[in-house]
């Protein structure tokens, strides 16, 4: 369990400046793509991926691909955005690891068809419903989790019998590049590949025709997606970034609150979209939060983070101009603020004295920065949050649960976390998603396999009982009326209104 | 600000006062809803008589009836569907609270159709209510007179800020959509379901479309085919033929043709009499529009039953088409109609194969005694639903999630499936601020013993017992102890 040495922040430089995807390998055109689709739904109608044991096999080769290669992926994204190993295997390669393992032992039960409790007036029949793959999914990761935003999604699609199309972002471009290579030596040549797209030839490829895209990223594309799939008629699950509010209470531990904020806010040089993208601090609580959090900086990064082996870089020049924008033209620097441009570093930053008209309210969080605005309340609080659009997340630090309940109840958002962060959008038990413009659809565990599922409703009747169903035959005239008035006294006690039918 | 604006800003501000939240508030509305239904009774079958000619006891039947059981299945269970949903802890989370909160969404539309209005606009309309949303309601105008009783009669018995009714035609409709929803359902056809999406994917409001397509009905040699006919015949002319879910056309071994034709010949008659025209039983096409389409639909095909019409009436008999081709006119589009194609297979792997060379269907029919053969049916093809021996009834089932697939649509209704869908299920994490040394570490300076021990915590989530619970809690904190006393001593 030793890690190879970390190299110099120094030579992280120059690995980050190694050529782009383009020189590597060629993207992905949408010409190519038709025919790597046409492969794709050759290799499902000839019902490849129906059996199980198929399935279970490919689940295994991505656990074995992440076990092999490990050592290639922390290099990947430490090239990209100096990710530390830590942070690679925790909040990647385990993820997506435990997602396929929770997928392969809970796989038969998943199949299964659901029988439906019977009651008298279907006591004849055989209700069930049956659950059967869509056909040709389609992902489309992002550069913020590269791996598992690609990978989580495709594991829910091999478990439900699809055949999948994976485009990691070519923002992060030596894991794509990774992926690019890994998927074909691993995984089924004919019913999973991996496509490199540019984000402006996203929605030509949706326009391709698929069964459901998966897409997470930012509101502006998720609309693209999502009007490119209403073309034809494609399913969607759209994880869309919208600012996290974070509400800290004045009755709260305010170190564990500050260390678990800055792990969250600032890990991956906050390049998240789960972490708490700005925080709503009660008056009382604020000094004692940032006093908490120079402390809980200081024990994680030490003094210059930038000299830490655990603290990650920009991934890309746009993105560096972008954050440092956002950095200089919104509020006051209290902590941090300090910029490298070659290394594409900036240090962990809190800003106070923000309005909410500041650029870094008003666009995506794409760096180390952590707003604070100062509320009187938590009515304030929530009256803030429900005055924006619904969030990805809504967290809430306090020891009070009243106060809890009351985040809780009184907003609207994809997830809800207390007392801790990002947790909840990695659990395999909880359904992750957005809600409004956060997005739609749910994945992780059994809620990926039922997102690329159909869930087919089969009533399989006999053909001997034909006296039962004589009622409801023509002519009607001539019927007793009062017949009516029984089949809706047995609607009362019976789950179907087919009673007499 | 248009009338379709107003409307559905009043619905949202209601929708802010946080009334529809509550489950006494709810239950209150299905119980209205519930009286609606009983006590206007005359005003829904007269409406219904004028719009598509249906008779009193083929209101009860086919609309009414459903949509009380909907309501009286909410009223139920309501309490049991907006509870919050537990769910597997693993290790890491087993002194937590982990849970699913169902949540409503906010303002929903609901799109009516015009073939079985009461079905289609205030079933998807139970859901919303029971889910806490407030929710527009757009009757189809093709119904006009069931469109005016629930502009009339809806807001004496419903909140009509949070319930409106808003009538009109593809203008009005315009107007809707550019407004924002939280979540639209809509019943119809597949070209203004894309439209709908479209629109609604500027908001990125999510869509529940309950669409149509050509749902094939294969009569397999093995089966009982005097009861299979007299059910197909049942399921395909009622409502002359104008439900989404009727069997479109018959797949059939081409020695059995004749034999189906005269039993199914034999039901008309026992059903509508010999003249259709005069029986009260028989519907009527809903408008010239439709009428004239059925009509092009027979061309090029031989008629082996009836084919009679009158244009002034719009009326088209109960028709059987026999040995239609493939690409013959009227297996081009749905149907919706009474004419009842006949296309001969010579096994059941060309009938597997034709059906799936076309678009997933909202229905598959299966008449057949050999349970293997429905089963390779049900696994070989892709619908929205499958029904065996039968034709309709599994849209009455209110445990079996109803919905489209691919072309056919999206989303599902009936029961708690119609709750969960216009519901938002939010996932729910809560934890203290103690236990804080497990936590350390997952905190820089990251070393490799720490990934050690990360990497043993973050284990698949496994199915406890409450003591199963307890002896994991109690490892633990040995667990927890033993981490501090080694490495974090401060």
């Amino acid at each position: 369990m030793s890690s190879p040495p970390s190299p110099s922040p120094t030579r992280w430089f120059k690995a980050l400046r190694r050529p782009r995807v383009e020189d590597v390998c060629v993207k992905t055109g949408v010409s190519v793509c038709s025919e790597v689709l046409r492969r794709a739904r050759a290799a499902f109608s000839a019902g490849r991926t129906a059996q199980d044991t198929f399935r279970m096999a490919q689940l295994e080769a991505l656990v074995r691909m992440l076990m092999d290669h490990e050592c290639d992926f922390v290099d990947a994204l430490g090239r990209d955005v100096h990710k530390p190993r830590f942070e690679t295997v925790m909040s990647e390669l385990l993820v997506v690891k435990n997602e396929a393992l929770h997928a392969i032992s809970n796989l038969k039960k998943w199949m299964e068809p659901q029988r439906i409790e019977r009651d008298w007036s279907t006591a004849l029949d055989e209700c069930v419903v049956v659950n059967e793959p869509l056909g040709l999914v389609l992902i489309i990761g992002n550069w913020t989790s590269p791996l598992q935003l690609c990978l989580v999604p495709l594991v829910g699609a091999i478990a439900a019998g699809n055949c999948a199309i994976i485009s990691p972002s070519e923002t992060c471009t030596h894991t794509a590049e990774l992926l690019h290579r890994l998927i074909p030596a691993y995984l089924d040549n004919e019913c999973f590949h991996s496509v490199i797209a540019a984000a402006h030839e996203i929605t030509e490829k949706v326009d391709l025709k698929f069964d459901h895209v998966f897409f997470f990223g930012d509101k502006e594309d998720g609309i693209k997606v999502a009007q490119a799939a209403a073309r034809t008629l494609a399913r969607v699950t759209l994880v869309l970034r919208v600012k996290n509010p974070c509400y800290v209470d004045s009755q709260c531990d305010i170190n564990t609150t500050a260390r678990r904020i800055t792990w969250a806010r600032f890990h991956n040089a906050g390049q998240s979209a789960v972490a708490p993208d700005y925080i709503l601090c009660h008056a009382e609580a604020k000094e004692n939060l940032l006093q908490a959090l120079r402390c809980s900086l200081q024990q994680f990064y030490g003094t210059d983070p930038r000299e830490s082996r655990s603290y990650g870089r920009i991934v890309n020049e746009e993105n560096f101009s972008k954050a440092k924008e956002q950095l200089w033209r919104s509020g006051k620097v209290i902590i941090g603020g300090q910029v490298n441009e070659m290394e594409r570093y900036i240090a962990p930053t809190v800003l106070t004295d923000v309005m909410e008209s500041d650029p870094i309210m008003q666009q995506d969080t794409i760096g180390p920065i952590l707003p604070i605005l100062t509320v009187q309340d938590a009515d304030e609080a929530v009256a803030f949050i429900n005055s924006r659009e619904k969030p990805l997340c809504v967290y809430a630090y306090s020891s009070n649960n009243k106060v809890i309940s009351k985040i809780m109840n009184e907003t609207s958002s994809g997830s809800f976390c207390s007392n801790d962060s990002v947790l909840q959008s990695v659990m395999v038990g909880l359904p992750f998603g957005g809600v409004g413009a956060s997005g739609m659809g749910s994945y992780h565990g059994r809620y990926s396999f039922d997102a690329f599922s159909h869930k087919k409703s089969c009533l399989l009747r006999s053909t001997q009982i034909e006296c039962m169903t004589v009622l409801r035959y023509p002519p009607y005239e001539d019927r007793n009326l009062s017949l009516v008035s029984l089949a809706s006294f047995l609607n009362l006690k019976s789950q179907g209104w087919c009673t007499i039918l | 600000m248009s009338r379709e604006q107003k409307a559905v800003e009043r619905a949202r501000k209601a929708f802010f006062t946080g009334r529809s939240k509550s489950l006494e508030y709810r239950i209150t509305q299905l119980k209205n809803l519930q009286r609606f239904m009983q006590e206007r009774q005359k005003e829904i079958a007269e409406a219904l008589k004028k719009d598509l000619k249906r008779s009193e006891f083929g209101t009860s039947l086919y609309e009414t009836l459903g949509v009380e059981s909907e309501i009286n299945l909410a009223l139920k269970k309501l309490k049991e569907w907006a509870a919050p949903r537990p769910v597997n802890k693993s290790i890491m989370t087993i002194s937590d609270q982990v849970y699913i909160q169902p949540e409503p969404l906010g303002v929903v539309l609901v799109i009516g159709a015009w073939n079985y209005p009461w079905a289609v606009t205030v079933g998807p309309l139970v859901g919303a209510i029971a889910a806490g949303n407030a929710a527009v309601i757009k009757p189809s105008e093709v119904s006009s007179h069931t469109s005016k009783v629930m502009e009339e009669f809806l807001p004496l018995y419903l909140d009509k800020e949070l319930y409106p009714v808003v009538t009109g035609g593809v203008k009005e409709t315009q107007e809707l959509l550019k407004q924002r929803f939280d979540h639209i359902f809509y019943t119809g056809n597949g070209m203004v379901g894309k439209i709908i999406m479209e629109a609604a994917a500027k908001h990125l409001t999510p869509t529940t479309l309950e669409l149509g397509g050509k749902s094939p009905c294969y009569i397999d040699k093995n089966c009982d085919l005097t009861i299979a006919c007299r059910r197909i015949a049942w399921g395909k002319y009622s409502n002359c033929g104008q439900t989404c879910i009727a069997p479109d056309y018959i797949l059939c071994d081409p020695s059995m043709q004749d034999r189906v034709i005269e039993e199914i010949k034999k039901n008309i008659k026992e059903f509508y009499t010999e003249n259709p025209l005069k029986c009260p039983d028989y519907g009527r096409i809903i408008n010239q529009r439709h009428f004239k389409r059925l009509m092009s639909l027979m061309e090029g095909s031989s008629i082996a039953v009836s084919g009679e019409h009158n244009e002034a009436e719009c009326y088209i008999a109960p028709t059987v088409l026999r040995d239609v081709k493939p690409d013959a006119k009227v297996m081009q589009e749905e149907i919706f109609g009474p004419l009842l194609p006949i296309v001969t297979v010579n096994s059941v792997d060309e009938a597997i194969k034709f059906i799936n060379q076309r678009e997933k269907p909202l229905a598959l029919y299966i008449f057949s005694s050999d349970k293997k053969l429905i089963d390779r049916m049900i696994a070989e093809t892709s619908s929205g639903g499958v029904m065996a021996n039968d034709c309709l009834m599994h849209f009455s089932v209110s445990s079996l999630p109803f919905g489209g697939v691919g072309d056919s649509g999206m989303g599902r209704y009936h029961g708690q499936h119609g709750f969960d869908n216009l519901s938002h299920m939010r996932g729910v994490l809560l934890k203290q601020l103690k236990m804080e040394a497990v936590n350390k570490m997952r905190y820089p300076p990251h070393t490799a013993d720490k990934l050690g021990w990360a990497r043993f915590f973050m284990v698949r989530h496994v199915d406890f017992g409450s003591l199963g619970r307890m002896a994991m809690l109690a490892l633990l904190v040995v667990f927890a102890a033993v981490i501090i006393q080694r490495y974090f001593t401060d």
